[in-house]
């Protein structure tokens, strides 16, 4: 374990499918500013900063040089992340260990994509190797349908039970300011939208967002010195795996079984349904809602269908997922996993607005990516 | 080392994938592109606390992280800093026929530099110093190109 780190600010940018009031680099110096503003501090008590996007979604190369007026980075360290998906909780891990490892006493953390500016879908398709499993399992929707395909035959989960995920993540979106999509759904709006790729249909599926998300983490007297109640980071874990699509357990996600099974031993969590309050879960098609609740340890492998159908995981539940409305509702790629940190962190500081769970004391976030890796980090309002 | 070739043909795969990009230009620089286009000037921001003014214009201070609210007009002059004539062609990167300059110009009342084509002069008679001016392209579609190139004041 490293040094206690806290949370002392968030910012994020209103998200949309296209931004054009706004470069990429204004989108970032949006989230910096308002994270700035969060915290009630200026740049100047910032000493280093992570920041991290898909360079091929936007193909512009180095963020970490060309968007330095929107970072505010100039002659500060600074440190570009690129892990796909999970490049917004790998930011979050990057921040912590800047800060942790007692080498620095507050880092800003900044996540950004700026998916109307190409096609993701096509640029996505670029992770999977050239030579052996492009071609037919190329994009983002592939690897996801494929798996809950298999959960379903094996352990009797249906259409449907993805469908509530969808309902409950796009309708929670509606008391957060800053999702992309608002729309009200049922259950029926999800069955009847258009077949994508069997069983993923389009409201299954997060759209994708231009926007920016900013998390300012800073070492403990720092943090408490600066910030009233703030976001203690309790673990952070990444687990990658090796991949090839054809080689990966479908059944169960071993990576998320690993990152959250270390996570709950670092912060001495046994009973996660229980202990969480609330959680922001990188949760990217609503079928990955149901599949990947088993590899959290919240029920036996095969259980998640039962805790979506009673309700479990609903703002009136017994853990509260994804109240922002998570990924379904908001994606802007390199920010996605960055927004699941600083929203689970304005849970414990009380600053989530609309859609905050009341009396948070300890939230879980998670982020995914490539296929597939998971990030788990786990935060508190007690000192770790 | 046997040569594997000798008994297996090598295979090479083309890729099939192409993207279709586009960027949003923002709030600064489509002021400063509508500008260029409409008006045919070149205008610059000023940061209102180390005064530092910057063409291209930017959102934030670089040094302050202040807004960059004040606008400039600047005269179209300045001095070539520095250069390189480009020879080699690369055909599909480059914008012009080699052999071509291009160089950093310090436009007189901006403090930063301005990436440019240099014409007007022979190749082997361009240096460092001299005075330039820019050349509004007489086509302007709000892109870096509505300035044709910098040459040389008489």
């Amino acid at each position: 374990m490293g040094n206690r780190v806290g949370i002392i600010g968030v910012g994020q940018t209103h998200h949309a499918a296209k931004r054009l009031d706004a470069s990429g680099t204004e989108l970032i110096s949006e989230a910096v500013s308002r994270a700035l503003d969060d915290a009630e501090i200026t740049l100047d008590q910032i000493d280093a900063i992570v920041v991290g996007n898909m360079d091929h979604f936007e193909n512009v190369n180095y963020v970490d040089m060309w968007a330095t007026d929107g970072l505010g980075a100039c002659m500060k360290p600074v440190f570009k992340v690129t892990t796909g998906g999970t490049t917004g909780t790998t930011l979050g891990a990057c921040g912590y260990y800047h800060t942790g490892s007692g080498i620095f006493d507050t880092v800003l953390a900044v996540g950004w994509e700026k998916n109307s500016e190409s096609d993701t879908q096509a640029a996505i398709a670029t992770c999977a190797n050239p030579v052996l499993e492009r071609d037919p399992f190329a994009g983002a929707i592939g690897p996801l349908a494929t798996e809950y395909s298999m959960y379903m035959s094996v352990y009797g989960a249906t259409q449907e039970d993805a469908a509530i995920v969808a309902v409950r993540d796009r309708n929670n979106a509606l008391n957060n300011p800053y999702a992309h999509n608002q729309m009200k759904v049922t259950v029926e709006d999800v069955m009847n939208s258009p077949m994508l790729s069997f069983p993923i249909k389009l409201l299954d599926i997060c759209p994708r967002s231009d926007g920016a998300c900013a998390v300012i983490f800073a070492a403990e007297e720092k943090a408490k010195a600066l910030c009233p109640r703030p976001a203690w980071v309790h673990a952070s874990v990444v687990r990658h795996d090796y991949t090839h699509f054809g080689d990966l357990e479908w059944q169960w996600m071993p990576t998320l079984e690993r990152a959250s099974e270390a996570a709950y031993k670092l912060a001495g969590i046994t009973d996660p349904l229980n202990e969480f309050d609330v959680a922001e879960l990188y949760i990217p098609a609503s079928t990955c809602g149901v599949k990947w609740m088993d590899s959290l340890w919240f029920c036996e492998r095969g259980g998640a269908p039962e805790l979506i159908r009673k309700g479990t995981l609903e703002m009136d539940g017994q853990l509260p997922v994804n109240p922002s409305g998570g990924v379904i509702a908001t994606n802007p790629i390199g920010a996605t996993g960055l927004i699941r940190v600083g929203e689970a962190a304005w849970q414990v500081m009380g600053k989530a607005g609309d859609h905050q769970v009341l009396d948070v004391n300890k939230a879980l976030v998670t982020g995914f990516g490539g296929c597939s890796w998971s990030d788990v980090m786990i935060l508190g309002a007690d000192l770790p | 080392m046997a040569d594997w070739k000798d008994e297996v043909e090598e295979i090479v795969f083309d890729g099939k994938i192409c993207v279709p990009y586009s960027w949003t230009v923002g709030s600064t620089l489509s002021k400063w592109y509508g500008i260029m286009r409409d008006d045919a000037e070149i205008w610059a921001n000023r940061c209102p606390s180390c005064e530092m003014v910057f063409v291209p214009p930017r959102k934030k201070c670089i040094y302050c992280y202040e807004d960059m609210n004040e606008w400039v007009k600047l005269p179209g002059t300045g001095i070539l800093e520095t250069y390189t004539v480009v020879e080699h062609p690369e055909p599909g990167v480059y914008p012009r026929e080699t052999p071509f300059i291009y160089g950093i110009i310090k436009m007189d009342g901006a403090d930063t530099g301005l990436v440019h084509f240099i014409e007007g002069v022979e190749p082997d008679k361009v240096k460092s110093g001299i005075e330039v001016e820019a050349v509004m392209s007489k086509e302007r579609e709000g892109n870096l190109m509505d300035i044709e190139c910098f040459r040389p004041v008489d």
